[in-house]
Protein backbone atom coordinates (compact mmCIF):
# COMPACT_ATOMS: atom_id res chain seq x y z
CA UNK A 1 0.00 0.00 0.00
CA UNK A 2 1.46 3.38 -0.43
CA UNK A 3 0.55 6.47 1.70
CA UNK A 4 0.95 9.86 -0.07
CA UNK A 5 2.42 11.64 2.83
CA UNK A 6 4.03 15.55 1.61
CA UNK A 7 5.41 16.38 4.20
CA UNK A 8 8.58 18.58 4.79
CA UNK A 9 10.97 16.91 7.11
CA UNK A 10 12.20 20.47 9.04
CA UNK A 11 8.36 21.13 9.75
CA UNK A 12 8.63 20.61 13.33
CA UNK A 13 11.83 22.79 13.72
CA UNK A 14 10.55 25.57 11.35
CA UNK A 15 7.46 25.55 13.56
CA UNK A 16 9.64 26.20 16.84
CA UNK A 17 11.66 28.78 14.76
CA UNK A 18 8.23 30.50 14.08
CA UNK A 19 7.48 30.36 17.88
CA UNK A 20 10.72 31.91 19.08
CA UNK A 21 10.58 34.56 16.21
CA UNK A 22 7.28 35.43 17.66
CA UNK A 23 8.00 35.62 21.38
CA UNK A 24 10.93 38.00 19.92
CA UNK A 25 8.79 39.92 17.32
CA UNK A 26 6.12 40.81 20.40
CA UNK A 27 9.17 42.79 22.14
CA UNK A 28 10.44 44.35 19.06
CA UNK A 29 13.78 42.55 19.25
CA UNK A 30 15.62 42.32 15.83
CA UNK A 31 16.90 39.12 15.91
CA UNK A 32 20.57 38.05 14.30
CA UNK A 33 21.62 34.59 13.12
CA UNK A 34 25.51 35.02 12.60
CA UNK A 35 26.80 32.09 10.75
CA UNK A 36 30.81 31.79 9.00
CA UNK A 37 33.36 29.33 9.09
CA UNK A 38 36.01 28.34 12.02
CA UNK A 39 37.76 31.21 12.32
CA UNK A 40 35.93 33.42 10.01
CA UNK A 41 35.64 36.56 12.78
CA UNK A 42 32.53 35.85 13.89
CA UNK A 43 33.50 36.45 17.72
CA UNK A 44 35.50 39.57 16.53
CA UNK A 45 32.74 40.82 14.52
CA UNK A 46 30.91 40.11 17.32
CA UNK A 47 33.13 42.40 19.65
CA UNK A 48 33.57 45.19 17.55
CA UNK A 49 30.14 45.63 16.75
CA UNK A 50 29.21 45.51 20.45
CA UNK A 51 31.79 48.56 20.90
CA UNK A 52 30.38 50.13 18.39
CA UNK A 53 26.66 49.85 19.44
CA UNK A 54 26.38 49.05 22.83
CA UNK A 55 25.61 53.13 23.92
CA UNK A 56 22.79 53.20 21.55
CA UNK A 57 21.57 49.78 21.44
CA UNK A 58 20.35 47.28 24.25
CA UNK A 59 21.92 44.17 23.13
CA UNK A 60 22.13 40.28 23.96
CA UNK A 61 24.31 37.26 22.42
CA UNK A 62 23.54 34.00 22.40
CA UNK A 63 26.49 31.93 21.75
CA UNK A 64 26.39 28.47 19.70
CA UNK A 65 29.52 26.47 20.55
CA UNK A 66 30.50 22.80 20.60
CA UNK A 67 32.05 22.41 23.54
CA UNK A 68 33.91 25.20 25.39
CA UNK A 69 32.66 29.32 26.57
CA UNK A 70 35.66 30.45 25.50
CA UNK A 71 33.64 32.76 22.54
CA UNK A 72 31.01 33.74 25.39
CA UNK A 73 33.53 34.81 27.77
CA UNK A 74 34.97 37.19 25.68
CA UNK A 75 31.57 38.70 24.99
CA UNK A 76 30.53 38.75 28.51
CA UNK A 77 33.54 40.72 28.94
CA UNK A 78 32.36 43.64 26.66
CA UNK A 79 29.64 44.08 29.71
CA UNK A 80 26.80 42.62 27.47
CA UNK A 81 24.30 39.76 28.33
CA UNK A 82 25.55 36.54 27.18
CA UNK A 83 24.00 32.46 27.12
CA UNK A 84 25.96 29.91 25.94
CA UNK A 85 24.39 26.84 24.27
CA UNK A 86 27.01 24.00 23.95
CA UNK A 87 25.87 21.72 21.15
CA UNK A 88 27.84 18.71 22.63
CA UNK A 89 29.82 18.21 19.03
CA UNK A 90 26.14 19.24 17.46
CA UNK A 91 27.26 20.70 14.45
CA UNK A 92 24.59 23.46 14.17
CA UNK A 93 22.05 25.46 16.71
CA UNK A 94 18.18 24.51 16.43
CA UNK A 95 15.19 26.34 17.41
CA UNK A 96 14.75 24.34 20.09
CA UNK A 97 18.23 25.08 21.46
CA UNK A 98 17.46 28.52 21.34
CA UNK A 99 14.11 28.45 22.95
CA UNK A 100 15.76 26.54 25.94
CA UNK A 101 17.56 29.30 26.65
CA UNK A 102 15.22 32.19 25.94
CA UNK A 103 14.36 32.32 29.56
CA UNK A 104 17.55 33.06 30.94
CA UNK A 105 17.73 36.09 29.10
CA UNK A 106 15.95 39.51 30.29
CA UNK A 107 14.20 40.60 27.06
CA UNK A 108 13.16 43.70 28.53
CA UNK A 109 13.93 46.41 26.48
CA UNK A 110 15.98 44.99 24.63
CA UNK A 111 16.51 46.29 20.69
CA UNK A 112 18.70 43.62 18.76
CA UNK A 113 19.65 39.61 19.73
CA UNK A 114 22.52 38.47 17.80
CA UNK A 115 22.64 34.89 17.77
CA UNK A 116 26.40 33.35 16.84
CA UNK A 117 25.81 29.86 15.09
CA UNK A 118 28.24 26.74 15.57
CA UNK A 119 31.44 27.44 13.30
CA UNK A 120 30.33 25.61 10.09
CA UNK A 121 29.12 26.99 6.36
CA UNK A 122 26.88 23.72 5.68
CA UNK A 123 25.02 22.63 8.34
CA UNK A 124 23.52 25.21 10.42
CA UNK A 125 22.34 26.96 6.93
CA UNK A 126 19.23 24.50 7.08
CA UNK A 127 18.00 25.22 10.08
CA UNK A 128 15.71 28.38 10.99
CA UNK A 129 16.32 29.29 14.74
CA UNK A 130 13.91 32.15 14.60
CA UNK A 131 16.06 35.05 13.46
CA UNK A 132 14.75 37.70 11.44
CA UNK A 133 18.06 37.55 9.17
CA UNK A 134 21.33 35.94 8.65
CA UNK A 135 24.36 37.14 8.26
CA UNK A 136 27.47 35.19 6.95
CA UNK A 137 31.11 36.20 7.42
CA UNK A 138 33.34 35.05 5.33
CA UNK A 139 37.67 35.78 5.30
CA UNK A 140 39.90 36.54 2.95
CA UNK A 141 41.87 33.76 4.01
CA UNK A 142 39.30 30.95 2.77
CA UNK A 143 39.98 31.51 -0.38
CA UNK A 144 37.35 32.94 -2.84
CA UNK A 145 35.90 29.60 -4.04
CA UNK A 146 33.68 29.61 -1.17
CA UNK A 147 30.86 31.16 -1.75
CA UNK A 148 30.03 28.77 -4.79
CA UNK A 149 31.09 25.59 -2.87
CA UNK A 150 28.43 26.75 -0.31
CA UNK A 151 25.59 28.76 -2.02
CA UNK A 152 22.87 28.42 0.62
CA UNK A 153 24.68 30.10 3.94
CA UNK A 154 25.31 32.66 1.35
CA UNK A 155 21.90 32.64 -0.08
CA UNK A 156 19.89 32.59 2.42
CA UNK A 157 22.13 35.83 4.26
CA UNK A 158 20.62 39.32 4.77
CA UNK A 159 24.92 40.62 4.80
CA UNK A 160 28.02 39.23 4.11
CA UNK A 161 31.05 40.60 5.81
CA UNK A 162 34.19 39.33 3.92
CA UNK A 163 36.51 39.75 6.95
CA UNK A 164 40.34 40.36 7.40
CA UNK A 165 40.68 42.17 4.03
CA UNK A 166 44.01 43.63 5.64
CA UNK A 167 45.31 40.46 4.59
CA UNK A 168 44.61 41.01 0.96
CA UNK A 169 48.11 42.11 0.17
CA UNK A 170 49.61 38.38 1.67
CA UNK A 171 46.73 36.37 -0.07
CA UNK A 172 46.26 35.25 -3.75
CA UNK A 173 42.07 36.21 -2.31
CA UNK A 174 40.36 37.87 -5.06
CA UNK A 175 37.89 40.17 -3.47
CA UNK A 176 36.21 41.19 -7.18
CA UNK A 177 35.56 37.50 -8.01
CA UNK A 178 34.48 36.91 -4.40
CA UNK A 179 31.74 39.92 -4.38
CA UNK A 180 30.35 39.12 -7.48
CA UNK A 181 29.77 35.06 -7.21
CA UNK A 182 28.25 36.02 -3.34
CA UNK A 183 25.98 39.10 -5.42
CA UNK A 184 25.10 36.32 -8.45
CA UNK A 185 23.94 33.71 -5.69
CA UNK A 186 21.89 36.25 -3.79
CA UNK A 187 21.73 39.77 -5.77
CA UNK A 188 19.57 41.28 -2.80
CA UNK A 189 22.34 40.86 -0.32
CA UNK A 190 24.50 43.56 1.40
CA UNK A 191 28.26 43.19 1.08
CA UNK A 192 30.61 44.91 3.71
CA UNK A 193 34.79 43.92 3.17
CA UNK A 194 36.45 44.44 6.45
CA UNK A 195 38.40 43.91 8.69
CA UNK A 196 37.78 42.91 12.60
CA UNK A 197 41.17 43.90 13.36
CA UNK A 198 41.24 46.93 12.27
CA UNK A 199 37.96 48.43 11.73
CA UNK A 200 37.72 49.10 8.38
CA UNK A 201 34.89 48.62 6.43
CA UNK A 202 32.52 48.03 9.58
CA UNK A 203 30.83 51.64 9.51
CA UNK A 204 28.32 50.12 6.68
CA UNK A 205 27.94 47.13 8.72
CA UNK A 206 26.46 49.11 11.58
CA UNK A 207 24.27 50.91 9.52
CA UNK A 208 22.87 47.86 8.23
CA UNK A 209 22.06 46.57 11.82
CA UNK A 210 21.00 49.92 13.02
CA UNK A 211 18.34 50.04 9.57
CA UNK A 212 17.29 46.58 10.54
CA UNK A 213 16.79 47.08 14.48
CA UNK A 214 14.93 50.50 13.33
CA UNK A 215 12.57 48.14 11.03
CA UNK A 216 11.84 46.03 13.63
CA UNK A 217 11.08 48.59 16.24
CA UNK A 218 8.93 50.58 13.59
CA UNK A 219 7.02 47.24 12.63
CA UNK A 220 6.35 46.05 16.17
CA UNK A 221 4.87 49.94 17.29
CA UNK A 222 2.43 49.46 14.39
CA UNK A 223 1.40 45.74 15.91
CA UNK A 224 2.67 44.49 12.89
CA UNK B 1 26.65 15.37 10.91
CA UNK B 2 23.24 17.36 10.58
CA UNK B 3 22.10 14.68 8.61
CA UNK B 4 21.21 12.88 11.86
CA UNK B 5 18.51 15.65 12.94
CA UNK B 6 17.45 15.53 9.23
CA UNK B 7 17.16 10.98 9.33
CA UNK B 8 15.39 11.76 12.60
CA UNK B 9 12.55 14.26 10.86
CA UNK B 10 12.07 11.33 8.78
CA UNK B 11 11.91 8.82 10.75
CA UNK B 12 9.02 11.05 12.62
CA UNK B 13 6.95 11.56 9.98
CA UNK B 14 7.57 7.96 8.56
CA UNK B 15 6.45 6.26 12.00
CA UNK B 16 3.26 8.67 12.42
CA UNK B 17 1.88 7.94 9.05
CA UNK B 18 2.25 4.83 9.03
CA UNK B 19 0.97 4.27 12.92
CA UNK B 20 -2.40 6.57 11.29
CA UNK B 21 -2.63 4.01 8.39
CA UNK B 22 -2.69 0.67 10.50
CA UNK B 23 0.54 -0.43 8.60
CA UNK B 24 2.90 -2.98 10.26
CA UNK B 25 6.32 -2.05 8.41
CA UNK B 26 7.14 0.59 6.13
CA UNK B 27 8.94 -1.12 3.15
CA UNK B 28 10.06 1.91 1.05
CA UNK B 29 10.28 5.85 1.79
CA UNK B 30 10.19 8.43 -1.07
CA UNK B 31 11.77 11.54 -0.27
CA UNK B 32 12.65 14.76 -2.36
CA UNK B 33 15.48 16.20 -1.67
CA UNK B 34 16.39 19.84 -4.19
CA UNK B 35 19.82 20.56 -5.57
CA UNK B 36 20.51 23.41 -2.92
CA UNK B 37 20.15 21.85 0.18
CA UNK B 38 22.90 20.77 2.47
CA UNK B 39 21.96 17.30 2.17
CA UNK B 40 23.97 14.37 1.26
CA UNK B 41 22.16 11.47 0.44
CA UNK B 42 24.55 8.67 1.69
CA UNK B 43 25.13 10.29 5.23
CA UNK B 44 21.09 10.49 5.13
CA UNK B 45 20.89 6.47 4.54
CA UNK B 46 23.54 6.02 7.22
CA UNK B 47 21.95 7.96 9.70
CA UNK B 48 18.45 7.02 8.71
CA UNK B 49 19.45 2.98 9.20
CA UNK B 50 21.26 3.51 12.86
CA UNK B 51 17.65 5.63 13.85
CA UNK B 52 15.42 3.14 12.10
CA UNK B 53 17.26 0.24 13.69
CA UNK B 54 14.25 -1.46 15.93
CA UNK B 55 11.06 0.24 14.57
CA UNK B 56 8.55 -0.50 11.66
CA UNK B 57 10.77 1.44 9.80
CA UNK B 58 13.85 -0.76 10.10
CA UNK B 59 13.53 -2.46 6.90
CA UNK B 60 12.71 0.66 4.80
CA UNK B 61 15.03 1.86 2.01
CA UNK B 62 15.09 5.64 1.48
CA UNK B 63 14.54 6.45 -2.31
CA UNK B 64 15.78 10.03 -3.05
CA UNK B 65 15.07 11.97 -5.59
CA UNK B 66 17.18 15.16 -6.48
CA UNK B 67 14.81 17.75 -7.79
CA UNK B 68 16.35 20.86 -9.61
CA UNK B 69 16.93 23.96 -8.77
CA UNK B 70 14.78 26.28 -11.06
CA UNK B 71 13.66 29.93 -10.29
CA UNK B 72 11.52 32.24 -11.74
CA UNK B 73 11.57 35.88 -12.98
CA UNK B 74 9.07 38.28 -10.61
CA UNK B 75 9.08 40.69 -13.48
CA UNK B 76 8.63 38.64 -16.83
CA UNK B 77 7.46 35.43 -15.78
CA UNK B 78 10.55 33.27 -17.49
CA UNK B 79 11.33 29.92 -15.87
CA UNK B 80 14.77 28.65 -15.95
CA UNK B 81 17.41 26.11 -14.38
CA UNK B 82 19.61 28.08 -12.33
CA UNK B 83 23.02 26.99 -13.47
CA UNK B 84 26.23 27.36 -10.94
CA UNK B 85 23.73 29.55 -8.52
CA UNK B 86 23.58 32.56 -10.90
CA UNK B 87 20.00 34.00 -9.56
CA UNK B 88 19.15 36.75 -12.38
CA UNK B 89 17.02 35.97 -15.46
CA UNK B 90 18.56 34.72 -18.40
CA UNK B 91 15.67 36.75 -20.64
CA UNK B 92 15.13 39.92 -18.99
CA UNK B 93 18.60 40.37 -16.79
CA UNK B 94 16.40 41.04 -13.79
CA UNK B 95 17.74 39.89 -9.94
CA UNK B 96 14.21 39.30 -8.66
CA UNK B 97 14.29 35.93 -9.31
CA UNK B 98 12.27 33.23 -6.93
CA UNK B 99 13.27 29.76 -5.98
CA UNK B 100 10.38 27.14 -7.42
CA UNK B 101 12.14 24.11 -7.57
CA UNK B 102 15.48 22.98 -5.30
CA UNK B 103 14.99 23.57 -1.88
CA UNK B 104 12.68 20.74 -1.56
CA UNK B 105 13.40 17.83 2.19
CA UNK B 106 10.14 16.21 1.71
CA UNK B 107 8.77 12.91 2.70
CA UNK B 108 6.77 12.65 -0.71
CA UNK B 109 5.23 9.19 0.19
CA UNK B 110 5.63 5.35 2.03
CA UNK B 111 5.14 1.78 0.81
CA UNK B 112 3.72 -0.07 3.71
CA UNK B 113 2.31 -3.52 4.43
Amino acid sequence: MEIKVMANILDKNDQLAAEVNAHLSRRGIFTLNLLGSPGSGKTALLERTIAALKDELKLAVIEGDLFTDKDAARIARQGVPVVQINTGGGCHLDANMVKGVLASLDLDGLDLLIIENVGNLVCPAEFNIGEDAKATVLSVTEGEDKPLKYPLVFKQAGAVVVNKIDLLPYTSFDLAAATEDIASINPQVAIFPASCRTGEGLEGWYGWLRARVAAKKAAAAKGE
Amino acid sequence: MHEMAIAQGILDIALTAAAENGAAAIVRIKLQVGAMTEVEPEALTFCFAALAAGTAAADASLEVEVTPLVGRCRDCGREFRVERFRFLCPACGSAAVEIISGRELRVEHLEVE
